[in-house]
């Protein structure tokens, strides 16, 4: 158990460095000054404004010391928490935009992720048994998980918040409702956050109802289900056995699609103008703010790794062949 | 009489329509007894093995009669055979190696097995340990995980499991296939072991390989093409096999001892015919170098003596060469 | 957007998930596959919707009666069938239409050339650590796994905003680069399993070099698992690609689906109605990446009987 722990450490643990690094280089890659450059797109009027921002990016790339060096300091500014300055919020700072964004995001991510796996695999079960639930989970499935993220944003944006108003168009709270813990405000908050949600959990729950029918009846075909059906067990004891042994690859999947959830909730928060990490990268996207995009992917690594860990752990705790350590090759 | 099997056919469905795999077969197998099944690959072995306790899949019963000490098997009735599974009929199946679920202890899954058929309490579990200990299997086995155990193991605690509950019948579908020779030695030992000590009162040991049967079986039936070729005491079928299919079966096994420029090895040429559409008559007669007119009308199942056979040609008495295998015995 | 496929198929190489999807089938003939292709309705249909779309990508643009950048049009038109303005326009007044097909067209090279690289990529990978095994495989499956946690998605964002000029071709390489490993880890797995036959070690005794094995005995038997693999990396570069294309970082001087979606949402096509310039394009790739995914199931139908319905 400690092998396999060690191995995902190490394998995080290099990916971290790796992905921090290509953060690092990106900017050093591209020809010329990689400030003058910056400097050059970003039109500031105002001189003192200019000057200060480009002292901070000399310092920031420290530009005027030997690579591994300006290497060194990318790592202790992001161990101090210093992601440096937003350049079209100017003064915040990458830190707090993120801070401000990622309770959005965690807000629609977690929620649809659980919940969908969740339904999804309950309804992907039941599906598995009734021929006439699978006719409509199936071709449903099938249509959910081919939508892209976006899209379906877009209808449900279009369908419940513009043509019968249903739902908010966009945004996170109503703008003009006060700010604090009061009801009204939670409530405001639901309400704007129930369309992108939705949006999300839709389309989630597509893949994982697919996934596992199709693993539900993979598991009725095995030899115990076989031996257990020879030996008179009734279907109920085999269809438990099924849907355990049928979670497992849907608990590594489930480290597998946070990648492609993840995208989706960005796409989605710029359709709803839902104030989160997606949004705040479409803005920094649109308008350059390199230090912005530099420190939100460097949160969604950690954000990803973290997720990653905690799932391994579910697994461990869920498959009782890793724990004797019988399984060999560090099957994820 | 222990089983009493009646003209059953058994059909498999597909979309070229039915293969006839099981097309008539009858025997008794007695109290006590261990009837060998063998054929080659396709024969109708498996599915019969397989018919008399579950069909699965594809498989259709189309007609016949399986008496169990005296009570009919409903085999056509999925739910109604659920009765008489592990308790009355039971199998020790081709794929033992992966018949225990992976991801649960051994003895947790027995215990829920046994729980859902009606049959725990503490003297199920103390029965299952003593015949753990017989097998050569201590009860911490029950605490470790399938993966845990290496394949003969895995077989032995399949064997263990299967025969708990007493069945009057155990089929055993081909439980060698997979073993090297000593472990396959020990396997048919346990079997025969089972038998004497009343842990069941009839065995089918289904298998391809002869040279096991000869060793653990009292009769041999052996099937080809979905139909009985010729039932007798294994020794008979051994050292005077009267079918020409068994004489060529014999006669093709290799002797320990003897080089192929000596005596050349032969097969039996040709292939077994299509189910799907089998030909008239016997269905050996194309690769039967006894074949005549007559075998276009299908030879009668005769028995006579505890000896059968169908087949218009089988010499009354014909001695194949010396084998090995009778000197060994 | 899909860096994976559904989980029905994107279970990691060791699991038997991937048995679900079936091992290397036996090379039955080819008149037998076909009749049982033609008589699959899943097949049918996805390969029907998926030519359908191909040929309207291609024929398409040709149809086009202005180019997909063009001003000029009446500004936020509903569809008609005057001045050749089946799609509408934009609320800048250009053809919808003219933009729909080469949309499609700029999927299908994405599709194709994104997929087609991570299969390349996965293959190569994948054999080489199921056939090597040992400290190669070691290497091979640690590279994979980082591949695999590093959200993909966030690095082409970095990488993608960082260049100043984008084109269809870095695109696509950027996608096949980043949505090997699940293939890879796949591809590993029916390797090792292949590996072990006896086939393999007689080509292997008559002395064969490794990658000569491995194209003439392994693929072979693997060619439709392979097939398939591909029809899934397909859809999702697509889905991949319109999502990069939705943030911004679609390829300069052109217009593609995704792109499409981003600039109706910009300019209020929601509220504006124009409902002409946003459905189209999500239908498209809804279309493509739904009848790629069925006629897998097909597929997978006809090359393994033990699924063929009754």
């Amino acid at each position: 158990m400690l092998r396999y722990f060690l191995r995902k450490l190490f394998v995080y643990g290099l990916t971290f460095v790796l992905a921090v690094t290509i953060d690092w280089s990106i900017p050093h890659l591209m020809p010329g000054n990689p400030v003058l450059t910056l400097m050059g797109r970003i039109q500031i009027q105002d001189p003192k404004v200019a000057q200060q921002l480009y002292a901070h990016y000399m310092r920031a790339f420290n530009l005027d010391l030997p690579l591994w060096k300006q290497y060194w300091y990318f790592w202790v500014s992001l161990f101090h928490g210093d992601l440096g300055t937003s350049i079209l919020q100017f003064p915040s700072s990458v830190t707090s935009i993120i801070v401000h964004a990622a309770p959005y995001t965690l807000g629609l991510l977690i929620p649809a992720i659980l919940l969908s796996w969740y339904a999804g695999n309950k309804v992907g079960a039941l599906a598995a048994r009734r021929k006439v639930l699978d006719n409509t989970v199936l071709p449903l499935g099938y249509a959910l998980t081919a939508t892209p993220y976006m899209w379906l944003a877009i209808i449900l944006s279009w369908t419940l918040a513009v043509i019968w108003r249903v739902f908010p168009v966009g945004y996170g709270y109503d703008p003009t409702a006060t700010r604090g813990f009061t009801w009204a405000f939670i409530g405001s908050l639901a309400y704007h956050w129930f369309l992108p949600f939705m949006s999300l959990f839709l389309v989630s729950f597509g893949g994982w109802a697919i996934g596992m029918r199709n693993m539900i009846i993979y598991e009725l075909e095995s030899d115990y289900a076989h031996y257990l059906g020879a030996l008179g067990a009734p279907q109920r004891l085999i269809r438990k056995y099924a849907f355990r042994n049928a979670m497992l690859p849907q608990i590594t999947g489930l480290a597998l699609s946070l990648g492609t959830i993840l995208g989706g909730a960005l796409v989605t928060e710029i359709v709803f103008s839902y104030p989160g990490l997606g949004y705040q990268i479409y803005r920094a996207i649109t308008n350059e703010d390199y230090f912005v995009i530099q420190g939100i992917f460097l949160f969604i690594i950690i954000g990803v790794l973290v997720a990653n860990f905690l799932i391994d752990i579910a697994y461990l705790i869920v498959d009782p062949r890793t724990r004797t350590g019988m399984m060999a090759g560090g099957g994820s | 009489m222990s089983l009493h099997v009646e003209d059953l056919r058994v059909y498999y469905r597909t979309l070229a329509g039915d293969v006839k795999a099981l097309d008539g077969v009858s025997f008794d197998v007695a109290d006590g007894e261990i009837m060998g099944l063998a054929g080659e690959s396709g024969c109708g072995k498996s599915t019969l093995g397989k018919g008399l306790i579950r069909l699965d899949g594809r498989m259709r019963y189309v007609g016949g009669h399986v008496v169990l000490d005296g009570e009919e098997l409903p085999i056509w009735d999925d739910a109604a055979m659920n009765d008489f599974r592990f308790r009355h009929v039971s199998i020790v199946p081709q794929y033992a190696m992966s018949a225990l679920n992976p991801t649960r202890k051994i003895g947790r899954m027995i215990h829920e097995l046994l729980r859902t058929r009606g049959a725990s309490g503490n003297g199920v579990q103390q029965e299952l340990e003593r015949r753990l200990e017989l097998v050569g299997l201590g009860p911490d086995v029950l605490g470790l995980y399938p993966i845990e155990l290496s394949g003969g193991m895995k077989q032995r605690v399949v064997m263990v499991i299967s025969t708990l509950l007493d069945p009057s019948l155990l089929i055993a579908d081909e439980i060698t296939s997979a073993l090297d020779v000593s472990t396959q030695k020990a396997v048919a030992q346990t079997l025969v072991e089972f038998r004497d000590r009343g842990f069941v009162k009839s065995t089918i040991v289904i298998t391809h390989d002869i040279a096991v049967l000869f060793q653990v079986a009292d009769t041999i039936l052996v099937m080809y093409a979905g139909k009985l070729a010729e039932k007798a005491p294994a020794e008979e079928i051994v050292s005077s096999p009267r079918h020409p299919y068994t004489r060529l079966l014999i006669s093709s096994l290799p002797e320990v001892g003897v080089r192929h420029a000596e005596q050349e090895l032969h097969g039996i040429p040709g292939r077994p015919p299509s189910l799907l559409d089998p030909p008239t008559g016997c269905r050996f007669r194309d690769r039967c170098p006894l074949a005549t007119d007559r075998c276009l009308q299908e030879p009668p199942w005769v028995e006579e003596d505890g000896r059968g056979i169908a087949c218009w040609e089988a010499a009354p008495v014909a001695p194949a060469a010396p084998s090995v295998l009778v000197e060994a015995r | 957007m899909s860096s994976a496929p559904p989980t029905a198929l994107a279970a990691p190489a060791d699991t038997p998930q991937l048995k679900a999807l079936g091992g290397p089938k036996p090379m039955s003939s080819l008149r037998e596959a076909v009749h049982f292709a033609l008589g699959n309705r899943k097949l049918v249909f996805g390969i029907s919707v998926t030519v359908a779309m191909l040929l309207f990508a291609i024929v398409g643009p040709l149809l086009a009666s202005h180019a997909p950048l063009a001003y000029g049009g009446d500004l936020a038109a509903a569809p008609t069938t005057h001045d050749g303005y089946w799609f509408g326009t934009t609320l800048q007044g250009q053809d919808v239409f003219s933009q729909f097909v080469n949309g499609l067209r700029l999927a299908f090279i994405v599709g194709a050339l994104g997929g087609g690289i991570a299969a390349g990529i996965g293959m190569l990978v994948g054999f080489t650590a199921g056939y090597r095994g040992g400290v190669v495989d070691e290497v091979l499956n640690m590279l994979t796994n980082v591949v695999l946690v590093i959200p993909t998605f966030a690095l082409l964002l970095v990488i993608a905003s960082y260049l100043r000029v984008r084109g269809i071709m870095t695109e696509s390489v950027f996608i096949g680069f980043t949505s090997w490993p699940w293939a890879a880890r796949a591809l590993r797995a029916q390797t090792f399993s292949l590996v072990s036959r006896d086939f393999v070690d007689l080509a292997r005794l008559s002395g064969r070099s490794s990658w000569k094995i491995i194209f003439r005995e392994i693929a072979p038997n693997m060619s439709s698992y392979l097939f398939m693999m591909f029809i899934l990396l397909f859809g999702g570069a697509i889905l991949i690609a319109a999502t990069l294309d939705f943030i911004g970082l679609g390829p300069s001087n052109t217009i593609s689906l995704g792109m499409m979606m981003q600039l109706s949402v910009q300019n209020a096509a929601l509220q504006l109605h124009l409902w002409w310039w946003f459905l189209p394009p999500g239908l498209a790739i809804m279309a493509i990446v739904g009848s790629l995914y069925v006629m897998n199931v097909g597929l997978d139908e006809v090359f393994n009987p033990k699924l063929r319905e009754m």
